[in-house]
């Protein structure tokens, strides 16, 4: 077994298994050549990409398509440059009528300077789209309350963000992180802000399902050494997560107790 | 609030009391603070700035791969008229230029001449440009220009006279993503001197024709001033006071900044602040410090060996291979009036080809007609 996936550990989404918890966007290469490398390199087999990017009736050419094999890895389409509903919708339409798989990474950032997802149209997008069949996986600001409503709308996952968009930031958004996964039934996806693998394991050793990364992969020196690197830590906390971390202390815990010399003698 | 209320704010003497502060701490400090202020702007834009370009280009570049990542967009001019009733005295279009040269719109059938050679190029992102004749060549006629384009291309801006907020909504309906209008100068006095005729004369008009788009539901929203006119250091703050202004009153809009230097100019004009290299590089390093989510445009104005060294200290967009005449491409070859002269002569792939040994990814599509519902 390679130790960047886990066989007996499996993300499941929609019905479908993952052994990489480790999802990959496409955005900001610099080239077909360093994606493909950081794809390999990491084992993700959940590989996101602009719709508004692609050409998706022509072949070839695009340096985002080139790098993705479909025989390993779920081409993820994504509605970023959507402002309303209505656009991420036709979006989603475009792609699957290209024939990619019915699944969508919901993107709804009318406000181009902190790229913020807009939580009533991802709502009113998602309703639409898993009314039509769609496994909608929603980018959303950390809110509790807005993860139970698209849960209970019908998408596959939710995926919170960590800190604004490629801010490289780490889990600055962690107390509502935290309620969402204990609260969520479908798997959480941290998206967004996660600029080291110290932040990749601290989303997962919280117990986030998977994460995802863009920025701090397409800005790495060496591309396929980072993939690894990202994909190491998102194991490392997820293993660590299933052993039973134990919780964190403002305090020294001693090893040895100090009254154990009162032995079963402690009754009132 | 309009702009103008702000304009009326920032008057030239405070923008050169501001200058007046600088220090090379207050440069520092500038350097490492994440959100700016004006004032900050105008310390990294100062004399006092000029030893620090190296820091500065480490953190425009930061940012710049922040937002950006490691891609250049690419994009085209398309001229579809060189008609114009408006007097720019530094514009070879200008209706008294004394100019013999041809002026045409052209036809529906070659524009699609035009765009036909410019998609079989790779390009996937036009900018169609007229002069400034709102009535021989109207918002109509422009509206169709961009149907057509929308056929060929998934994005389609364009740079043409000032609209109201109705028209701009026409060219919506009709697949526009952007808007480009160049304020020129935010100085009242010189833009009085240098636009004489037309509706261009109308400052306040263009002052907020950028905004008018951003509310017909344009989403790009260029911005710029023709570096030359004026004092670069008091225009450009100007400029950035505009862009926040739109962010914040346009904010589902995207902003990016060009910057256009003025080089060859008729001979009825001088440049009177000639903007040097170093002057540019400045501009581009502190906006980008200033504005880290803004697209930067930089266009075959400017001459090869320069634009590459660009790439990596923010710019965000290149155009290439570009000609400033109508039907330059297909068309009507070399017979019709241009606009000015480019400095980067470099075919389309060449251009690419530089972007690539920069470390960077040319990006053709960027935007999705499916997005306006006219895919």
């Amino acid at each position: 077994m390679d130790f960047l996936t886990n066989d007996d550990d499996p993300l499941v989404i929609a019905g479908r298994s993952f052994n990489s918890r480790l999802f990959i966007g496409t955005g900001k290469f610099p080239s077909a050549a360093s994606l493909r490398d950081t794809i390999a390199a990491s084992g993700s087999q959940i590989v996101t990409v602009a719709l508004r990017r692609v050409d998706l009736g022509k072949d070839g050419g695009d340096s985002i398509m080139s790098a993705i094999d479909p025989e390993k890895q779920l081409i993820l389409p994504n509605t970023s440059g959507a402002r309303t509903a209505d656009e991420a919708v036709r979006l989603a339409r475009l792609a699957r009528a290209a024939g990619l798989e019915p699944w969508v990474k919901l993107e709804l950032t009318p406000e181009p300077r902190y790229l913020l997802p807009d939580p009533l149209e991802t709502l009113k997008a998602a309703e639409i789209l898993v009314r039509e069949g769609f496994v909608v996986l929603p980018y959303i600001q950390a809110d509790p309350m807005l993860a139970k409503h698209l849960e209970e709308a019908g998408t596959a996952t939710v995926m919170p963000l960590g800190a604004p968009i490629g801010s490289n930031r780490g889990v600055k958004t962690r107390e509502m992180i935290a309620i969402i996964i204990e609260q969520a039934n479908v798997p959480v996806v941290v998206d967004a802000g996660l600029g080291a693998p110290s932040h990749v394991a601290e989303a997962m050793e919280m117990g986030a399902d998977a994460v995802l990364v863009n920025t701090a992969l397409a800005d790495a020196r060496d591309h396929a050494a980072m993939g690894r690197a990202f994909a190491m830590a998102a194991q490392a906390g997820r293993l660590a997560y299933r052993a039973g971390l134990g919780p964190e202390r403002a305090a020294a815990a001693a090893s040895s107790p100090l009254t154990g010399f009162l032995g079963e003698d402690t009754a009132p | 609030m309009s702009f103008r209320d702000i304009l009326d704010a920032w008057p030239r003497e405070r923008l050169e009391a501001l200058y007046g502060e600088v220090t090379p701490a207050r440069v520092e400090a500038a350097l490492e603070r994440r959100d700016r202020r004006i004032e900050d702007l105008a310390a990294l834009l100062s004399p006092v700035a000029r030893p620090y370009l190296e820091p500065m280009a480490h953190e425009a570049q930061r940012l710049t791969r922040w937002h950006f990542g490691r891609t250049i967009g690419m994009y085209a001019p398309i001229y579809i008229s060189n008609l114009c009733a408006a007097d720019c005295v530094y514009c070879g279009f200008a209706v008294r230029s004394g100019s013999r040269e041809r002026r045409v719109t052209l036809k529906p059938d070659e524009i699609r001449r035009e765009c036909a050679a410019l998609a079989a190029k790779g390009f996937d992102n036009v900018l169609l440009l007229t002069g400034e004749a709102p009535r021989a060549v109207k918002p109509r006629h422009i509206a169709d220009a961009v149907a057509i384009a929308r056929e060929y291309f998934s994005g389609v801006s364009v740079e043409i006279y000032a609209l109201d907020e109705t028209d701009y909504r026409l060219l919506c309906d009709h697949g526009l993503e952007g808007v480009t209008l160049y304020m020129e100068t935010f100085d009242r006095e010189t833009y009085r001197q240098v636009h004489l005729l037309g509706q261009k004369a109308n400052y306040d008009y263009r002052l907020d024709a950028l905004e008018r788009a951003g509310r017909a539901g344009v989403r790009r929203l260029g911005m710029g001033v023709l570096l030359g006119l004026f004092n670069w250091r008091i225009d450009v703050l100007w400029l950035a006071l505009h862009a926040r202004h739109l962010q914040k009153h346009c904010w589902q809009s995207a902003l990016s900044v060009s910057f256009p230097r003025l080089r060859h100019v008729p001979e009825r004009f001088t440049v009177r602040d000639l903007v040097r290299d170093a002057d540019l590089v400045q501009i581009v390093l502190a906006l980008r410090l200033f504005l880290p989510e803004a697209g930067f445009n930089l266009s075959t104005r400017e001459a090869p060996v320069f634009r590459d060294r660009l790439i990596p200290l923010g710019i965000t967009a290149m155009s290439a291979e570009s000609s400033t005449r109508p039907g330059g491409y297909a068309t009507r070859g070399e017979e019709t009036l241009e606009q000015f002269e480019i400095e980067d002569g470099r075919v389309t792939e060449e251009v690419a080809a530089a972007i690539r040994a920069a470390g960077y990814d040319p990006v053709w599509k960027d935007f999705d007609h499916a997005l306006t519902g006219l895919g």
